[in-house]
């Protein structure tokens, strides 16, 4: 569904990215490890449009989406939840899920995502008129998730969503993305939680400086000597 | 009391001009953190197209003056709209990955090569507008005398201001916009065109500022091709002094700007009349740094 390959970024005259190959089929969780500053966002950013590749090419589907507008990206069915959450903090929690929706036209499409995000974040639907700056750090990440999903997107690219949130926040983070895969929306998830996040995904990449220098089932990568000392802790 | 009341009601009038024309000054500044500072010049625009049409249709002998008046006022909004959104592409899209200075110096050209284009083209001359257009009526309260045009003048800012208000709040193109102007970067993974919303951006606060121009035209009576630079930067001060890039902050900056200066020009000194404007300004920014509705925006800049 989703392929990359051979992708380069810079940042300047800096190359963050020094060819990337990755693949997502529809339908997978697939996560993306690495310490920071590894190039996992850059990774995202330029999938989701925000960065333009040197070289290589990104394909979703059969289209070549590297050189298109983010916002034609979006439209296309990729959404992304990005990192630091980024919910617009002076808008309420309701005007940041109308704003996820921008591309869907269809009002009743809205409407029914809209009742799923609630189902799946109740919290959010109890503050829906509050402003997204007010919200908790935890809430913040569940609105993030929930302005991502009411895109209506066929997948979900999501940058630590983890990131700050105590351990049974996390928990209770991680099933909901299992929830939302199972419903049908593929996954793409950055992670240095990479223990739950292993556990999670169906699939893995491990990017170390720009390069990608592991990949295979999540059980197998739990498994491998490389990984359990670098990012399990032994 | 009589000249308070005169003063208030002058100041309020002139304070919504201000308004007007600060408007197109924050919603650049909000969602490009760039003060355009050829803004000062499309409201001269405004006014002198604004004199063109009044004096060349003779739509005023077809429909009469206050339907002539209404759709001339469209019509320079729309024209000096369109000239904001040349504006934004020719002199600051280019320069957009460019050092901060360089839009700067730009738009200080455009700003000169606006006020010439208008002095080449209408002379260097103050011009007159037509002066039996509107009505010159009083109307009586508590017996004072209140210029039925500075009534209209209010009223007319009014419903733009309250127009815009509800555009950016309630339309789902006004909400992008304030996604826009918090985070552009996170707009554009909500599948927002930002370009697009800078245009309609550069479309609105030119067309707020041509209206303001025609309708100072009409009020004073005479047109001058450097007016936009006073204009500009009390309009400035006035987006400043609300907190720039805060549409609200906008609105009440030039009413506390327009009444303050109207007040102090009778009660303190007419010749001291601009630099109260100033006093103002440094008095609010030691006060409250960030303006009045203002969030901190120090970093940003
Ligand atoms: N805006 C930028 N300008 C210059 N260099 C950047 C920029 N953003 C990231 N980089 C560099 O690119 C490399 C990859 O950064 P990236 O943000 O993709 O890492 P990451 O894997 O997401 O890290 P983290 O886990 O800390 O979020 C890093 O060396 C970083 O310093
Ligand atoms: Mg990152």
């Amino acid at each position: 569904m989703l392929k990359v390959e051979n992708l380069y970024v810079n940042y300047g005259n800096v190359e963050a990215l020094h060819g990337i190959n990755l693949e997502v089929q529809e339908g997978e969780i697939v996560t993306i490890l690495g310490a920071n500053g590894a190039g996992k966002s850059t990774t995202l950013l330029t999938i989701s449009g925000l960065l333009k590749p040197a070289r290589g090419q990104i394909f979703f589907g059969d289209i070549e989406i590297s050189k298109l507008e983010a916002h034609d990206i979006v439209k296309l069915g990729i959404a992304q939840v990005p990192e630091g959450r980024r919910v617009f903090s002076t808008l309420t929690v309701q005007e940041n899920l109308n704003l996820g929706a921008f591309t869907v036209e269809n009002d009743s499409k809205i409407k029914q995502v809209l009742d799923w995000v609630f189902h799946l974040f109740p919290r959010l639907k109890e503050r829906r008129q509050q402003l997204a700056g007010t919200l908790s750090g935890g809430e913040q990440q569940m609105l993030a998730i929930a302005r991502g999903l009411m895109a209506n997107p066929k997948i979900l690219l999501l940058d630590e969503p983890s990131l700050g949130l105590a351990p049974i926040l996390v928990k209770s983070i991680f099933s909901t993305i299992r929830e939302i895969n199972q419903s049908g929306v593929t996954v793409l998830l950055v992670e240095q939680n990479a223990r739950s996040a292993l556990k999670l995904a169906h699939r893995g990449y491990v990017l170390e400086v720009g390069r990608i220098v592991l990949s295979g089932d999540a059980k197998k990568l739990v498994s491998d000597p490389a990984v359990r000392k670098a990012y399990l802790g032994g | 009391m009589e000249l308070f009341i005169q003063q208030l009601t002058n100041g309020l009038a002139i304070g919504s001009i201000y308004a007007l024309i600060a408007l197109g000054y924050t919603m650049v500044y909000g969602v490009m953190k760039l003060i355009n500072f050829a803004h000062g010049d499309l409201f001269s625009i405004g006014a002198y197209l604004g004199l063109t049409f009044l004096i060349s249709f003779g739509l005023v002998d077809k429909v009469g003056a206050p339907v002539a008046i209404l759709i001339i006022m469209l019509m320079v909004m729309g024209l000096v709209g369109l000239i904001g959104i040349l504006l934004e592409r020719v002199a600051y899209r280019p320069l957009r990955k460019a050092d901060r200075l360089a839009a700067v110096v730009s738009a200080l050209g455009a700003s000169i090569f606006f006020s010439n284009s208008l002095m080449l083209i209408y002379g260097a001359k103050f011009r007159v507008y037509p002066h039996n257009l509107l009505p010159k009526s009083y109307i009586t309260i508590l017996e004072l005398h209140i210029p039925v045009v500075r009534i209209l003048l209010l009223l007319v800012s009014f419903i733009l201001m309250a127009c815009l208000y509800l555009f950016v709040q309630k339309t789902k193109t006004g909400t992008a916009i304030r996604a826009a102007a918090i985070d552009q970067g996170a707009a554009r993974l909500m599948g927002i065109n930002v370009n697009k919303i800078i245009s309609i951006v550069f479309f609105i606060g030119p067309a707020l500022g041509g209206a303001a121009g025609i309708m100072v035209g009409l009020y004073y009576g005479q047109v001058n091709f450097l007016m936009g630079w006073l204009y500009g930067l009390k309009a400035f001060i006035a987006a400043v002094i609300g907190g720039i890039g805060n549409i609200p902050g906008a609105m009440l900056g030039g009413l506390i700007l327009g009444v303050i200066e109207s007040l102090g020009a009778a009660y303190i000194s007419f010749a001291w009349k601009d630099a109260i404007a100033f006093f103002v300004l440094i008095v609010i920014l030691i006060v409250r740094p960030t303006g009045i509705l203002g969030e901190r925006v120090a970093e940003k800049v």
